[in-house]
């Protein structure tokens, strides 16, 4: 196994979590700070992908290609985050500390959004197009040629995680959002709106769903099913990480996205089973997460 | 509470006469009747590919407007999502309470091995195959109440690897293969001609719906000709994006299933990997033969939603409906004495499938048939197969004597093997 090959497979593994990691921090804003137990996740995912999608397709055929996926972006965010406060206002906004229930509502939600995927844009799968820019291969020291498009997903998970410990450390909203997180009914005693913070945090966290379900689906093809995968994966990370820590989804995802790529190529047909192993080792010897603060 | 004798009587008499009339009744009606109960994919991975099977059995069953040899053809759809179980589970629900007469189906390998064992639990029903392409089905230990008119996975690589290693000057292929049993079926069916001819085989095996092969390529040797790809659907699809993302120019040779709709109609920067891609397979989308034209056209016509050119498990279970409906017609639909006659008529069938090849069963009720070789091509815009090159009467034994074959051993991840020399 020559050095080129192991540094490959290691840039393979960490490019990967970059992806987990955009998708992941949604989830960890929305599970892990608001504690709003958000089972369709991976369906907000899809949905990005698929409105993203739908807007990409023709504006991809006319004389405006080459923004194409930019607009497919924006569409995706926008669409998602507007699901995401709907989603928060009508369903789990009043329910907040019902798990059990926010759970089953979630989980009705996912299954009726992949269904209407279904009835309206069909059973095919489908690939964003990369503009030009962004699509072909680098030369990488020490790897070789490289897809260019995997060294942007490290460089926009990057500035995901940068700009989202600056909200919440630097901000006034990240204030009142950590403050909510303690004690809800002092932030409230304090004249904060606090359904309104929560709305806010609930659309930010769709929204980096939707942005990584477009970029996922610029990656991997996107097809039915694979909202269950992500939302999977985005449980794996955040329980391995520590829930609501911006730091321990990004431990976790490079954690999940190194297994993932070194067990395909030790033991390919049993792969699957080590992201498992790493998720079970983690709550048998730090539940609360590699970088979790423990509950009192 | 007491009893009302007497008046029970005549209104036990009264309900006796009329159940006795009723079974008679439908005895009578039963005998006009010809329940055909089918199974195929419309929920799981291959939900779009059994769609379009139900598409073509309709258009088989709408052709002879649903009567044979005069009687009524009543035709009951099931569904499985590609899993044994659920498979079975619904072959014995078509059985026990549909009470149909003969079983088109099931689409997927593991599936079609099910309801082979389970066929042979069975007297006087049958059961013909949908699309399932799995060798050992019909290969060992095959059952008597078990028809297959649709080549396998084996069969459908014929001719590929010597087109590999003659034609294409391939001395050495990186095999990029999912992990399970139909692949397993494709791959021996290749490296059966080609390490034969002396080439040699890198395999690189990923599990099924594996979305991220970035490690995979990496593993593809420097000095390999082609790559082999035996993938479907969505694992495909990333596959061939991902190659092309890092630049990846070697040629592409496809399994029968990796050309398939899925990959052809989807949009996404693999396209640039496509052109020019062979496989083998029983089916073409260009072909000139008459039949097939015919085929596709109606299929237009009948299907304007459906695909631009049939699935490889349209025409599948197109042509195992055909043949189930030409015998019962030589039989005149008699589907008596545990339908002896039927089965007889059914094993002795011989016509010609949509392609325009002919097709007759083996000794195991496994079809003898043509097989293609395709390449893709742009064709105005749509990305198509086309057919260059016909093996013909391809055996299930490759032309082999059937015990020397069988003692080549199960297609496996590890059989056959012929590595590169370090």
């Amino acid at each position: 196994m020559s050095l080129q090959f192991i540094l490959t497979v290691t840039l393979n593994g960490l490019t990967l979590a970059a992806l987990y990691f955009i998708v992941a921090s949604g989830f960890s804003l929305i599970f892990g700070l608001m504690r709003t137990v958000n089972m369709a996740h991976g369906a907000l995912y899809m949905v990005g992908a698929y409105i993203g999608f739908a807007v990409f397709d023709p504006i991809y055929g006319s004389a405006w290609y080459s923004y194409a996926w930019l607009i497919a972006i924006v569409a995706g965010i926008a669409a998602v985050a507007i699901l995401g406060v709907v989603m928060q206002v009508v369903f789990l906004g009043w329910m907040q500390g019902q798990e059990l229930r926010q759970a089953l509502v979630t989980i009705g939600l996912s299954i009726i959004i992949a269904d209407q995927l279904l009835a309206n844009f069909g059973g095919s799968p489908f690939q964003f197009f990369a503009p030009d820019m962004l699509f072909g291969p680098v030369q990488v020291p020490g790897v070789g040629r490289y897809p260019v498009f995997r060294l942007f997903q490290v460089g926009l998970a990057v500035a995901v995680g940068v700009g989202l410990w600056l909200l919440l450390n630097k901000t006034r909203l990240g204030i009142m959002v950590r403050a909510g997180v303690d004690d809800r009914q002092m932030l409230a005693a304090c004249g904060v709106n606090v359904p309104l913070v929560a709305a806010t945090v609930f659309a930010l966290g769709a929204a980096l769903a939707g942005l990584g379900g477009v970029i996922g689906a610029t990656a991997q093809p996107m097809a039915l099913g694979v909202d269950a995968r992500f939302l999977l994966i985005s449980l794996v990370v955040v329980i391995v990480g520590g829930m609501g820590s911006i730091g321990g989804t990004a431990l976790g995802a490079i954690l999940i996205g190194l297994a993932e790529q070194w067990g395909q190529v030790f033991f390919p047909t049993y792969s699957v089973i080590l992201t498992f192993v790493i998720m079970a080792a983690v709550l048998a010897i730090r539940p609360q997460g590699l970088m979790g603060r423990k509950i009192a | 509470m007491t009893l009302p004798h007497k008046g029970s009587r005549p209104a036990w008499a009264l309900g006796t006469t009329a159940l006795v009339l009723a079974l008679s009744a439908s005895q009578v009606l039963a005998q006009d009747v010809i329940r055909i109960g089918s199974i195929t994919t419309l929920e799981g991975p291959f939900a779009t590919g059994g769609q379009d099977a139900y598409r073509t059995m309709e258009m088989a069953f709408e052709a002879v407007d649903y009567t044979v040899a005069g009687k009524t053809i009543e035709w009951i759809r099931e569904s499985s999502d590609a899993t044994p179980d659920v498979a079975l589970a619904r072959a014995r629900k078509l059985i026990e309470q549909d009470n149909v007469d003969i079983i088109i189906g099931p689409l997927s390998g593991a599936e079609g091995i099910a309801l082979r064992d389970y066929s042979r639990t069975l007297e006087g029903r049958t059961i013909v195959n949908g699309s399932s392409g799995a060798a050992d089905t019909t290969l060992r230990d095959p059952s008597p109440n078990f028809f297959r008119f649709n080549t396998e996975g084996t069969q459908w690589m014929a001719g590929l690897g010597t087109h590999a290693y003659n034609d294409m000057g391939a001395e050495h292929v990186a095999l990029v293969a999912a992990d399970y049993a139909f692949p397993y079926a494709q791959v021996f069916g290749f490296m059966h001609e080609y390490c034969e001819l002396g080439g040699a085989v890198t395999k690189l095996w990923s599990p099924l719906n594996t979305t991220d092969f970035s490690s995979i390529i990496a593993q593809i040797p420097s000095d390999a000709d082609a790559v082999l790809l035996i993938q479907g659907g969505t694992d495909a699809l990333a596959f061939l994006t991902q190659y092309a993302e890092v630049g990846g120019d070697l040629p592409i040779i496809g399994g029968s299933i990796t050309a398939d709709q899925t990959l052809l109609s989807a949009r996404g920067p693999h396209q640039r990997l496509m052109e020019g891609m062979v496989a083998a397979g029983p089916i073409a989308d260009l072909n000139d033969d008459p039949e097939w034209l015919e085929f596709v056209a109606n299929y237009r016509e009948r299907w304007p939603d459906g695909f631009d050119s049939p699935s490889i498990h349209a025409f599948n279970y197109y042509t195992n409906t055909i043949a189930v409906l030409q015998a019962l017609e030589e039989v005149g639909g008699d589907l008596s004495d545990n339908q002896a006659a039927f089965q007889e008529a059914l094993a002795n069938v011989e016509f010609t499938n949509p392609m325009g090849a002919n097709v007759r069963l083996d000794d195991n009720r496994q079809a003898i048939s043509d097989i293609f070789l395709t390449r893709i091509v742009n064709d105005g815009g749509t990305m198509r197969t086309e057919a260059f090159g016909r093996t013909e009467d391809v055996s299930q034994t490759m032309g082999m004597d059937t015990e020397a074959f069988i003692a080549l051993g199960s297609p496996s991840r590890d059989n056959p093997d012929c590595p590169p020399a370090r």
